[in-house]
């Protein structure tokens, strides 16, 4: 197939070795009265059918920016796209009409959002907001539409649905709550889910569970997923691959078994070495030194440099490339041979 | 549910008294002698007079004259006379009617013109739409109801009328139906339409940015049903609330655009009534606006818990 059209849907079913989704060198700025903030420089990532993708990253990374920009849900303006394409089987969802990305949005690629009670509408029923998928897009009457509400309910496991579909999100625990959000972003069948911090909002226990459902639903339908995250704990269980982000950018890129085992950049193994450990107890607890770049203004050459113990002078200069490592890792740091040897700078 | 409601029906008793009992010590603190005011400039017989001060109790203490007066609403539902002899509920009868309908006209216009106005500003926030209306709004609260009450007499009532030969707003009374209400609605209106636009506004502009309207968004809806069902449901909350007090306010506010269209409401009887010290007619029309004023509120409350599920009474 040659280029598509703007009006063309993307074709079902992945193309022969394209991925299912995408990015490739997207950026999106924002232009605040501070000044124009590059939220996201040239960040590519690609997922395929029933993989998990992890992006992690702290505040401000981009990781959000990038998933708003898949899903076309950024404010446009302030936001802006100047660079980038995002394909879905192959058709650039940048270059489609707003008509044709609504096709998309929801019924193919879904999102579920960190805080589900906010993300949630306060005035309606739980039964009529997941209805809503079914009654918009498929046309389905209130009865129908309903009754596959409280199926969906049922399937991520909400004790009673029936009783529970005509109550409203703010009589829900917040588990449940999420669960009533992730029904309603799987009730299409999307093959695409974005979880933007699914399980920030939820204390630990609730997460591991919500994790578990979010993995289950992947098994047995085959979705691709993103999974946004600060947490790597949460990576460990669930992801293939990881994507790490800092100031916009991608700054490694691994399978999760080759991350554990031995991160290519000294930012990943800064937030490895920040998980507590039980058998570290007593210590204090490793932080990154400084603070995330700020975007109006960043640093020059590798952005993590004011952080880096890695620090040599090129870096304060020369912005490093995607350095490829192996057919499946790159690493952002000029200096990665040394990082993955473990000598510390 | 129910029982809230008669809660604040109770609540409202000791409210009622307090205003009645505040209005009726305000006109009897009002100098001059309303007996005397009776015969004009003319001298009037001193026993006469005695016997009228006599029979509506003018001579007793405050709190006694409040006493026979209240009892008579409470035990009779009689509002008095006017010291002409009419039973004041006869004069307000027709009366209240007329000031209903003028209020209502008045909400009606707030709640479309306000509704319309509020949401187009919040879709072009920003922009020279925005900013029009915006400005327009402020025009409308600071130039007051005096004025845009004649102003519009003259160029909608009369100018319009002698260049299209048509009477599209009477000037004056309420022979033709709804039509004789356009106009002094829309001038009753007129400072509430522009409140209600700009918290129109506010609100929906406000809950556009909320996390729900980003789902809804990302659930694929067009940008049509997101902004009417999923904002707009919500930003009707506030709204609702302006609206249901604002309806007290504008039949209080109706003294001076009844004055000016000279329609025959309570309002301008009320008006009538402090000018010739009638306490009962001002106490009677006062009490039946704090009625309204109650009432109105206590619907609205209950819209509050129709509109936010999140809200309760126990």
């Amino acid at each position: 197939m040659s280029k598509t059209s703007p009006h063309a849907l993307p074709a079902e079913g992945g193309l022969g070795n394209e991925p299912l989704l995408a990015v490739d060198d997207l950026h999106v700025e924002f232009a605040t009265r501070a000044g124009l903030v590059r939220a996201v420089n040239g960040v590519s990532y690609s997922l395929q059918a029933g993989e998990t993708l992890a992006v992690l990253g702290e505040s401000g990374s981009g990781k959000s920016v990038t998933a708003q920009a898949i899903m076309g849900i950024l404010d446009m303006p302030p936001a802006r796209i100047p660079k980038g394409e995002v394909r879905f089987n192959g058709t650039d969802l940048l270059r489609l009409s707003e008509e044709a990305r609504t096709q998309v949005r929801g019924q193919r690629i879904a999102m579920i959002f960190q805080d589900a009670l906010s993300a949630l509408n306060p005035v309606f029923t739980v039964g009529w907001q997941i209805s809503e998928m079914f009654r918009v897009h498929r046309g389905m009457g209130k009865r129908d539409a309903v009754k596959k509400a409280v199926e969906l309910m049922d399937r991520v496991r909400i004790p009673g649905a029936k009783q529970r579909v005509n109550d409203y999100p703010h009589q829900f625990s917040g588990g449940m709550r999420q669960r009533i959000m992730i029904a309603m972003a799987i009730a299409l069948d999307p093959e695409v889910l974005i979880a933007d911090e699914p399980t920030t909002a939820l204390d630990v226990t609730v997460q591991a569970q919500v994790m578990e459902l979010l993995a289950e639903l992947q098994r047995e339908s085959n979705m691709g997923m993103i999974l946004i995250t600060h947490d790597l704990g949460v990576v460990a269980d669930v992801a293939d691959k990881i994507a790490v982000m800092y100031g916009g950018r991608i700054v490694e890129n691994a399978s999760v078994h080759d991350i554990y085992k031995a991160p290519a950049h000294p930012y990943t193994k800064g937030l490895l070495e920040s998980i507590p450990r039980v058998d570290l107890k007593g210590q204090d607890l490793y932080a990154i030194k400084g603070l995330p770049p700020n975007l109006l203004d960043m640093p020059t050459g590798c952005a993590f440099h004011p952080r880096c113990p890695y620090r040599q002078d090129n870096c304060v200069t020369d912005s490093p490339p995607l350095y490829e490592i192996s057919g499946t890792r790159n690493s952002a740091c000029h200096y990665w041979r040394e990082v993955l040897d473990g000598d510390q700078g | 549910m129910g029982r809230y409601i008669i809660r604040r029906l109770i609540q409202a008793i000791p409210v009622l008294l307090g205003a009645t009992l505040f209005i009726f010590a305000i006109v009897f603190a009002l100098p001059g002698d309303p007996i005397e005011a009776l015969a004009g400039e003319k001298r009037q017989d001193p026993a006469i007079t005695a016997i009228i001060r006599e029979q509506y109790h003018l001579n007793d203490p405050l709190l006694v004259q409040y006493w026979y007066y209240i009892s008579g609403i409470l035990f009779h539902g009689d509002f008095g006379k006017t010291f002409a002899g009419v039973p004041v509920t006869q004069l307000m009868a027709g009366k209240f009617q007329v000031t209903l309908n003028l209020a209502f006209t008045a909400l009606v216009m707030e709640a479309i013109i306000g509704l319309l106005l509020g949401l187009w500003a919040a879709l072009r926030r920003g922009r020279a739409t925005d900013t029009a209306i915006l400005a327009s709004t402020l025009l409308l609260i600071s130039v007051p109801t005096l004025v845009t009450g004649f102003v519009l007499q003259l160029w909608l009532g009369v100018w319009l009328k002698q260049v299209t030969g048509i009477e599209f707003f009477p000037i004056a009374g309420v022979g033709q139906g709804l039509q004789s209400y356009l106009l002094p609605g829309f001038v009753l209106a007129g400072t509430s339409i522009a409140y209600l636009t700009r918290l129109t506004r506010t609100s929906l502009v406000e809950t556009l940015r909320s996390d729900y309207i980003r789902t809804a968004t990302a659930k694929g809806l067009s940008r049509r049903r997101v902004v009417g069902r999923h904002g707009l449901r919500n930003a009707l909350i506030p709204m609702v609330t302006y609206l249901g007090a604002d309806l007290g306010v504008l039949m209080g506010g109706a003294i001076i655009t009844e004055t000016i269209f000279n329609l025959p409401g309570i309002g301008l009887q009320l008006y009538q009534g402090v000018y010739l010290r009638e306490q009962p007619i001002v106490v009677g029309i006062v009490t039946i606006l704090v009625l309204v004023y109650i009432v109105a509120n206590l619907i609205v409350d209950m819209l509050y818990a129709v509109l936010d599920p999140r809200i309760r009474y126990e």
